[in-house]
C-alpha cells in the first residue's frame, strides 16, 4: 500500500491516504502543499481522526483555505486551496 | 448511514454498561473491588479525553518539528499545568500518591529513545492505548511490541551480563537485596540498583531547601518553580519559533512593525487554537489530580499501603513480590502494566522472571485480572472506544506491512526507553513534571530531541516515497 496522488483536473489534485495512521497523512499532506502552486486545491482523503485536527492545524498556520471538509463514513475528506 | 451511527452509539452504551456491570457485581462481592473500580473509572476518563482531544505526547513535538503546528503542545502544556496545581493541593493536604524517582542523565537518554520510537510508531504509550479504542490495529501492534519489549529487557540476561560496568555490579550486590531476586544476574537488574538508585531524588521543592509536603515546597517550589516557569518558557519558545508567524498574519495586514501588545494577542491566540484539545488537557489534568487523593483515601479507609495487600486479603498473593508488593501507582501510567501483561503469560508458559527487580522485588506479575493498573489501562481503552463511536470515528484498522514495521520497531524502541526512564511520556514525563520531580524534565528534553531525530528521518522517508508517486506527473 502507499499514498495515491492523482491530478483530477485543472489545477486540482487527489491525495489518498486511506489506511495510514499518524503522523504519514498530515506529512504527506504538508508536502503536497508545498509542492502544488498558489491557488491550486488538494483534496486529502484520510480515516486517521487525529490527523485532521493536525491537518486543520497546519493549513490555519500556514494560511492556506479549507475550502470543504466532509466525513463519511469513518473517512474524512478535506479540500484545501492552497494560499496565494 | 444513519443506521450505522445508531448501532455504534449502542455499541458505547454497552461498553459503559459492561464497565458500571463490573464496578457493581464486584463491589457486591467484596468491598475491596472498589480499589480496581476506582483505576477502572479513572482509567475511563481518560480515554474518554484522549480520543476527544486527540491527546498524544508524540504528536505534540512530531507536529512541531514535521508541520509547525503548536496545537498540541499548548494542549500537554495545559494539563501539564491542571495537573500540578491540582497535585500541588493533594501533596499539601498529605495525600500525595507520588515518589519522585532517581534523576540523572539516564533519563535523558532514555526519554531520546523513547521520543525516537513514538514517532517511528505514530503514537506514544498513552496515544497507542486511545487509538487502540478508535480501532486501529497498528496501535495495538504498537502495544504489543513495546509491552513484549519491556517485560525482555526485565528479565536480559546471560550474554547481557557482559555490558554491565564491575561498579555496577558492585553497588548492585552490596545493595544486600533478597537472594531470590539474584540481583548481580541481570542486565536491568545491575542497571537499577548498580546505578539508577545511586542518583538522587531531586524535587525543585527539595533545590530550595523546601519540604514536598508543605505548602510553600508543593506550591512555590514544585507548581510554580517546576511546573508553571517551565512551561511558560517551553511555550514561549514555541511561540517564537513556531507560532508567531501563523497567528500574527491576520494583524500584519494593517501594519508592518507588531508591538508586545500584538505578541501578547498571538499567544493568546495560540494557546486558544484547538479548543478540543485544550478542554482535554483541562479535565485530563483535574482528573489526574484526583485519582491521587481518591486512591490515597481509599488506602486509608482499608488500611493498606500498597495493592498487593488487598489482592493478598482477596486471597489472590500469585504473582505478589517478595516484599509483597504489586505495581500500584495511585496515578495514570501506562507502560508498567503492559510488561506485566507479557510478564504474566510468559510465567504461565513457565518462564521463571520472578527473580529480577521489575518484577520480583517492586512490581509483581498478579493475574491482569486483578491488576488495578491493568484495569485502567483496559479502560482507556474501552473510554476511547465509548468517545470514537459517539462521534462515528470507530473503525477497524488492519496494519499493513509497512505500518506494521514502524509500529514494531517504534514499539520497541518506547519498551526500551520505558525501562531505562522507568516510565513512559505520561509516567517519567507528565506526571513527574507535574509533581516538580527534576528527572521528569530531564526524561522530556531527551524526549523532544528523540522526536527532532525522528522527524528528520521520517521526512526523509516519506518524501523518496512521495517522489516515487509522482514521478512522470506534471506539477
Amino acid at each position: 500500500m502507499a499514498v495515491k496522488v492523482e491530478k483530477t483536473g485543472d489545477g486540482v489534485y487527489t491525495l489518498d491516504c486511506t489506511g495510514y495512521v499518524c503522523p504519514h497523512p498530515q506529512i504527506y499532506t504538508k508536502k503536497m502543499i508545498e509542492k502544488i502552486k498558489p491557488g491550486e486545491v488538494l483534496e486529502v482523503t484520510f480515516d486517521n481522526p487525529s490527523s485532521g485536527e493536525s491537518i486543520n492545524a497546519l493549513c490555519v498556520s500556514a494560511g492556506n483555505e479549507i475550502i470543504e471538509r466532509h466525513q463519511r463514513g469513518g473517512k474524512f475528506i478535506f479540500k484545501i486551496r492552497k494560499s496565494s | 448511514m444513519e443506521g450505522e451511527a445508531r448501532k455504534k452509539k449502542i455499541w458505547a452504551l454497552i461498553i459503559i454498561g459492561f464497565f458500571s456491570l463490573v464496578s457493581i457485581l464486584t463491589y457486591a462481592y467484596n468491598d475491596y473491588y472498589i480499589y480496581l473500580s476506582a483505576y477502572l473509572w479513572f482509567g475511563l476518563i481518560y480515554g474518554m479525553c484522549l480520543q476527544y482531544g486527540r491527546f498524544c505526547f508524540s504528536s505534540a513535538f512530531r507536529d512541531l518539528f514535521a508541520l509547525g503546528v503548536p496545537r498540541m503542545v499548548v494542549g500537554i502544556m495545559i494539563a501539564t499545568l491542571l495537573f500540578g496545581f491540582v497535585s500541588s493541593f493533594v501533596t499539601a493536604s498529605g495525600f500525595s500518591t507520588f515518589h519522585p524517582s532517581p534523576s540523572g542523565i539516564h533519563s535523558m537518554i532514555a526519554g531520546l529513545i523513547f521520543g525516537v520510537g513514538m514517532v517511528f510508531a505514530g503514537g506514544c504509550a498513552s496515544g497507542s492505548l486511545y487509538k487502540t479504542g478508535e480501532g486501529n490495529g497498528v496501535a495495538l501492534l504498537v502495544i504489543v511490541s513495546i509491552s513484549v519489549t519491556q517485560s525482555s529487557v526485565a528479565s536480559l540476561g546471560g550474554w547481557f551480563n557482559r555490558l554491565v560496568p564491575e561498579s555496577w555490579h558492585a553497588s548492585a550486590i552490596s545493595k544486600k537485596l533478597p537472594a531470590a531476586i539474584n540481583v548481580g544476574d541481570g542486565w536491568l537488574d545491575q542497571y537499577l540498583a548498580g546505578y539508577v538508585w545511586n542518583h538522587p531524588k531531586v524535587t525543585f521543592a527539595s533545590l530550595l531547601g523546601m519540604k514536598n509536603e508543605t505548602m510553600s515546597g508543593a506550591f512555590a517550589g514544585n507548581l510554580v518553580t517546576g511546573v508553571i516557569l517551565p512551561a511558560l518558557l517551553l511555550l514561549v519558545v514555541v511561540y517564537a519559533i513556531w507560532g508567531r508567524k501563523g497567528f500574527t498574519r491576520e494583524m500584519l495586514k494593517d501594519k508592518k512593525v507588531l508591538g508586545w501588545g500584538d505578541h501578547l494577542k498571538g499567544f493568546w491566540g495560540m494557546l486558544r487554537s484547538s479548543k478540543r484539545t485544550s478542554i482535554a488537557g483541562l479535565i485530563l489534568g483535574i482528573a489526574c489530580g484526583l485519582q491521587m487523593f481518591v486512591i490515597e483515601g481509599l488506602r486509608i479507609k482499608f488500611g493498606v499501603r500498597n495493592a498487593g495487600e488487598i489482592l493478598t486479603r482477596l486471597g489472590s498473593d500469585f504473582g505478589v513480590s517478595v516484599r509483597g508488593t504489586v505495581f500500584d501507582p495511585g496515578y495514570w501510567y501506562v507502560t508498567t502494566q503492559e510488561a506485566q501483561w507479557v510478564g504474566w503469560v510468559m510465567q504461565k508458559l513457565g518462564v521463571n522472571n520472578m527473580d529480577n527487580i521489575f518484577f520480583g522485588y517492586i512490581n509483581g506479575i498478579p493475574n491482569p485480572a486483578l491488576n488495578p493498573a491493568d484495569w485502567m489501562s483496559l479502560a482507556l481503552i474501552g473510554g476511547a472506544a465509548v468517545m470514537a463511536l459517539l462521534n462515528n470515528e470507530f473503525k477497524f484498522k488492519k496494519p499493513t506491512r509497512e505500518l506494521a514495521a514502524w509500529a514494531i520497531i517504534g514499539g520497541f524502541l518506547m519498551g526500551i526507553g520505558s525501562r531505562l526512564g522507568l516510565g513512559c511520556n505520561v509516567g517519567a514525563f507528565f506526571v513527574r513534571v507535574s509533581n516538580g520531580d527534576v528527572g521528569g524534565w530531564l526524561f522530556g528534553i531527551g524526549m523532544i530531541g528523540g522526536a527532532y531525530i525522528g522527524v528528520r528521518f521520517f521526512n526523509w522517508w516519506t518524501e523518496r516515497k512521495l517522489a516515487r508517486e509522482l514521478a512522470g506527473m506534471e506539477i
